[in-house]
């Protein structure tokens, strides 16, 4: 890489070889990469696009009318309606706290919030069972007052909510880091509370991690499979998910509910990414001049590859 | 509106910023806080500004207690180092924001900001985004945008700092001006003692979280309390148990009553001015400032043996 933007560099001289040698070199990583890509991600996804439609559009179409299907996707859907806003408000919360805020205890907070990442999700699910079981005393608790958690949508509501967790608070900490206090004490002092520095000058300097973060959270809730089916209990019609469904229908040898159901989740998350690249262009049109942080991994890939001398 | 501040003490763990420190900042002056870095100067300001609680002690502006009162009441302005200008908001918007916070009417608020785009000559930049700004542009919405709300004192913490020399000039002498228009109480930090020099009229030199001496430039300069003064508002050179300033140096090339031998080691032409590099018979090093032509009607070249005396000096107790 360094080789090849190196000689791309100082290629200019009429030195055949050197040239023609740099040329492979970068025409060979290209091919490496683009390779690696398409195995890895693209001929999978468009596998299983390719299998769903194999029968042409009516069986898909049926699968998608199937009274199993739709209670699957509305479920999912509500989840990820309710868990979302709840870890983007908590998560913009915890992440100020976390950078902004000095209390005894603030490291091992920091520290925790890694935890839904290094748990598996199989293990969030059991924990989850344990705690709000009914067996349990909290969990007996609230099955006497009428609310079940477990086997029931709460229950995978809380789960989503833990395997969500970090994502909006590790996107917009380093943010928060990065824009520092100035603005904010600036703001003070031209006479702004800490409510509306907060509204006028914090969140318009953090919204790229927090749209970032919302993101993952989104795909990352329409997606999540673990823990969530652990504390469901797969009650066919009333705790089914869209990627429970997928499971059950493969199991039940139902190919093409299967793939239905994988391409709508598949196709869920790609209208959450291109919505975000849509807004990310209306935004660089509008030449408002405050970058997202490169961290949040939006650049167009054209400056990205003019500034490496189009190394891949 | 004066500002006086009383037995402050700050510390950060285990650094003491601030040690015992008082301060009266007559109304309507112009001064500075000078000091190395570390010295305590920028935690002051913001003590002052409400942006930094002290451990002890309290700040009072004009006859008004504020060391529990927030930024927000005090009626300050404050001129960030880095500008810290709202990157999000056009220039008019980031000039407009304290107007806007107290909800002045619009047609108040757009006449005076299009008056103080004027004032800090950046009008033709309204629309545009802090990013767009050259540094000294910033720096001078930053100054806009403290002086939209009118304020009482104003505070900049190292104002200058991170612009190139020819800009730093041209926005201290424009600091000065606009000081003597508005006449606002104005304190700012700087390391920079010939910046203080310049603009200031009472300089504060400050070192060790301790206030070492308040003065004006000239006082620092001709009577300053201690060796660490002198040496730090103006060159020096140490003769024996004394300071001189090297243009109180005086060079002869005849031996005379109280002057020394030396042999010159080194002559630098500075343009109006030659610094003349002197080894003395005692193995000690000194050097001299003279003028150009006092240098040329005396000839001196490097090897040359002279002799040296002091015109002032001061010696300072052991402290």
């Amino acid at each position: 890489m360094t080789a090849a933007s190196s000689a791309t560099a100082t290629g200019a001289r009429p030195v055949g070889g050197n040239a023609r040698r740099s040329r492979a070199v970068r025409l060979t990583v290209r091919g490496i990469v683009l390779l690696y890509l398409a195995l890895l991600l693209l001929l999978p996804v468009a596998m299983v696009f390719i299998r769903a439609f194999e029968g042409g559009i009516g069986p898909v179409v049926q699968a998608i009318g199937r009274p199993a299907f739709q209670a699957a996707f509305w479920l999912t859907v509500q989840i990820t309606v309710i868990t979302v806003p709840i870890c983007t408000v908590m998560g913009v919360v915890t992440a100020l706290a976390i950078a902004r805020r000095r209390f005894p205890g603030r490291a091992v907070l920091n520290a925790l919030v890694d935890l839904p990442f290094a748990l598996s999700p199989i293990v969030i699910g059991l924990s989850l069972f344990l705690v709000y079981g009914t067996n349990s005393p909290i969990g007996g608790f609230l099955a006497d007052h009428g609310i079940t958690v477990i086997f029931a949508v709460p229950g995978m509501i809380l789960a989503t909510i833990f395997v969500c967790l970090p994502f909006v608070i590790r996107e917009v900490v380093p943010v928060l880091r990065e824009i520092g206090t100035d603005q904010e004490e600036a703001a003070y002092t031209l006479g702004a509370g800490p409510v509306r520095t907060f509204w006028r000058v914090t969140l318009p300097a953090i919204r790229w991690g927090i749209v970032y973060g919302v993101i993952l959270t989104t795909a990352r809730s329409l997606g999540e499979f673990g823990a969530v089916a652990i504390v469901s209990g797969k009650i066919s019609g009333k705790t089914i998910t869209l990627t429970t469904h997928v499971q059950e229908r493969y199991e039940a040898f139902d190919i093409v509910g299967a793939y239905t159901a994988s391409i709508v989740l598949a196709g869920m998350a790609l209208l959450v990414l291109v919505g975000m690249q849509l807004y990310q262009s209306g935004r660089l049109h509008r030449g408002s001049s405050d970058d997202a942080p490169s961290s949040l991994m939006l650049e167009p890939v054209s400056t990205a590859g003019s500034r490496t001398g189009g190394g891949i | 509106m004066a500002i006086r501040v009383e037995g402050i003490n700050k510390r950060f763990g285990t650094f003491t910023a601030l040690n015992d420190v008082s301060l009266n900042v007559p109304d309507g002056q112009l001064t500075a806080l000078l000091g190395p870095s570390g010295s305590g100067k920028s935690t002051l300001l913001r003590i002052i500004a409400g942006l930094e609680t002290p451990d002890s002690g309290s700040v009072f502006l004009g006859d008004r207690d504020v060391t529990r009162v927030p930024p927000q009441q005090r009626g300050i302005g404050f001129v960030f180092q880095h500008y810290a200008p709202f990157k999000h908001m056009t220039v008019r918007d980031n000039v407009a924001f304290g107007l806007t916070i107290r909800k002045r009417p619009k047609a108040e608020i757009e006449h005076r900001v299009k008056e103080l785009l004027q004032l800090v000559q950046i009008e033709q930049f309204g629309d545009r985004y802090p990013a767009q700004l050259s540094g000294g542009q910033r720096q001078r919405m930053a100054l806009a945008r403290a002086l939209a709300v009118e304020p009482e004192v104003l505070l900049l913490d190292e104002p200058f700092g991170a612009l190139d020399a020819r800009v730093r000039k041209e926005l201290r002498s424009w600091l000065r001006r606009l000081h003597d228009e508005t006449h606002v109480t104005t304190v700012f930090v700087t390391h920079d003692q010939e910046e203080a020099m310049d603009v200031a009229d009472t300089i504060v030199v400050m070192d060790n979280a301790r206030i070492e001496q308040v003065g004006s430039p000239r006082d620092l300069y001709e009577h300053p309390a201690n060796e660490f003064v002198m040496s730090f508002v103006g060159p020096v050179t140490r003769v024996d148990e004394s300071w001189v300033r090297p243009h109180d140096l005086d060079i002869l090339t005849e031996p005379t009553e109280n002057a020394t031998e030396a042999m010159i080691e080194r002559v630098v032409y500075l343009g109006f001015e030659v610094r003349v590099e002197l080894l003395r018979t005692d193995g000690s090093h000194v050097w001299a400032q003279v003028p150009r032509d006092q240098a040329e009607s005396l000839e001196l070249t490097r090897g040359q043996i002279v002799y040296v005396r002091p015109s002032k000096a001061r010696v300072f107790s052991a402290a």
